[in-house]
């Protein structure tokens, strides 16, 4: 089967004199979930980036869903099928109330608003946040904030979740949480995390980035 | 809100005032109006009692406005309160206006004198200003920012300036808690502020940092929402009823306005 996405040999630097990225190939197959570690500053949210096309290849081709992706109209449509949580949740969750950011994503995708209405209350009951829906997004607890913006990309019904460190700064409860959540998605993961035990539980397998190349990276889980 | 707070807490600088608590609004809430109406009548209100000249008029819309407050059940001290800064610049109004304006003398100093007309633009000023706060804490004192800004978007009002609005609502807070978090990691330091170059030049970092933190941020949120799929188009919340409350409160408000112009034209001008 064509993997969901693919990186082929691909290379990125702001400064030509010290590249983020070279030479990285990896693929993410459907329903496969992938950690991956380095270091501080080793490219990780960079390789997020440039998956969705907030950042652009300086080297190599990207693959999403079955196509070459180079231009801004091409990523659209990679964005609306590969969700990106982003570290720090009050980034992600700009609306007044979580009903709203929540339908943010849906409306953009065209649908008439009866049918985000049920989106928005089938997808907060999939994740136990039923009755959030006027809630106030700035006023939720770092645990319940981290689900929503879940919860606001899991209502595009996307192929791939791209998860960029999902467990930081949440409590044991509050990561327990969203572990479990995660577990029980049928989407394909790309798992970012320096939580060797989250990552142990959740992925099926890893990679490494290291001096900003991809190895395998089993051995460290 | 509720939930424990940080040490580096920045709830008592009062960066989001805190709105005002429903009990203040008793009898008004109540009502459950409609925020457009709300906010059509505070901007009619405020129009007609700022183009008003007449005293009797303006005399009168401030009676009006102090009664329905009162008796929609704020606090006495709140409303003094919330009108001390207004009153504190009027009273200079008062002590200075007279001597910049030609008219009758009241008291003279040397080349300078102190009119009487000046002294009723002055109190005109002072009646006209009170009377338009009040009717705003009356009226919109009790909307939060994020109904007031679902309110002028379906009246109309240009969508970049409602998205100004609901994102500064938005971010004010986090921004707030950055500020506080920068100022804390400042103090853990030592760094108290003094009248030297150090202090200024602290805060201008400390200010320039804040900058360079919210543009990253913008820079991040912007992100967020075009990896939602964002293009350009915003959607807010659904659509606001008019209620047949609201339809009695348009006829009690025009009712008030027809009121205080008949004053003005035909009281006032014989």
């Amino acid at each position: 089967m064509e993997p969901l996405i693919q990186f082929n040999e691909v290379g990125f630097a702001y400064d030509p004199q010290r590249p983020v990225l070279a030479d990285c190939d990896f693929q993410l197959q459907a329903g496969q979930r992938v950690g991956l570690i380095g270091a501080n500053g080793s490219g990780k949210t960079t390789l997020l980036a440039l998956t969705v096309g907030l950042l652009k290849p300086t080297a190599g081709r990207i693959k999403a869903f079955g196509r070459v992706r180079s231009c801004e109209a091409d990523f659209h449509e990679v964005r609306c099928r590969a969700g990106l949580l982003f570290q720090d949740t009050d980034d992600q969750l700009f609306c007044p109330t979580v009903a709203e950011d929540v339908a943010f994503g849906p409306l953009n995708l065209g649908l008439a608003r009866r049918e985000v209405e049920r989106i928005v209350s089938r997808t907060l009951d999939s994740l136990g946040l039923a009755g959030y829906e006027s809630r106030v997004t700035y006023r939720l607890s770092g645990g319940e904030k981290r689900l929503v913006a879940l919860a606001t990309l899991l209502a595009m019904n996307p192929d791939v979740l791209l998860l960029d460190e999902p467990a930081t700064g949440l409590d044991e409860q509050a990561t327990e949480r969203v572990l479990e959540t995660l577990e029980r998605l049928p989407q394909a993961m790309l798992i970012v995390s320096h939580d060797r035990a989250f990552l142990r539980r959740l992925a099926h397998s890893a990679l490494r980035l290291n001096r900003g190349r991809l190895e395998p990276g089993e051995g460290q889980l | 809100m509720s939930r424990s707070r940080r040490w580096c807490d920045t709830r008592d600088r009062a960066i989001l005032p805190s709105p005002p608590a429903e009990k203040a609004e008793g009898r008004f809430a109540a009502l459950r109006l409609d925020p457009r109406g709300r906010v059509l009548a505070a901007v009619a209100f405020s129009v007609v009692v700022a183009v008003a000249n007449g005293f009797a008029t303006l005399a009168a819309a401030l009676v009006l406005t102090i009664l329905a407050v009162l008796s929609c059940g704020w606090p006495v001290a709140v409303v003094l309160r919330r009108l001390a800064p207004l009153n504190s610049l009027l009273l200079a109004l008062v002590a200075i206006l007279p001597w910049t304006v030609a008219g009758d003398p009241l008291w003279q100093a040397g080349p300078l004198t102190y009119s009487s007309e000046g002294l009723r633009l002055a109190a005109r000023i002072a009646l006209k200003g009170n009377a338009i706060v009040l009717s705003l804490l009356l009226l919109l004192g009790s909307l939060d920012g994020i109904t007031l800004g679902r309110a002028l978007a379906q009246l109309r009002l240009p969508d970049k300036l409602i998205h100004l609005l609901l994102f500064t609502i938005r971010y004010l807070e986090v921004l707030g808690r950055e500020y506080g978090r920068l100022r804390v990691a400042m103090r853990t330091r030592g760094f108290r502020a003094r009248f030297n170059r150090h202090t200024w030049r602290s805060y201008g970092h400390l200010i320039g940092m804040l900058l360079v933190r919210s543009l990253d941020r913008a820079e991040r949120i912007g992100a967020a929402m075009k990896c939602r799929g964002f293009r350009g188009r915003f959607y807010l919340g659904e659509r606001l009823v008019f209620s047949q409350h609201d339809a009695w409160f348009a006829v009690a408000a025009t009712a008030v306005l027809l009121g205080l112009v008949f004053v003005e034209w035909f009281v006032w001008s014989r």
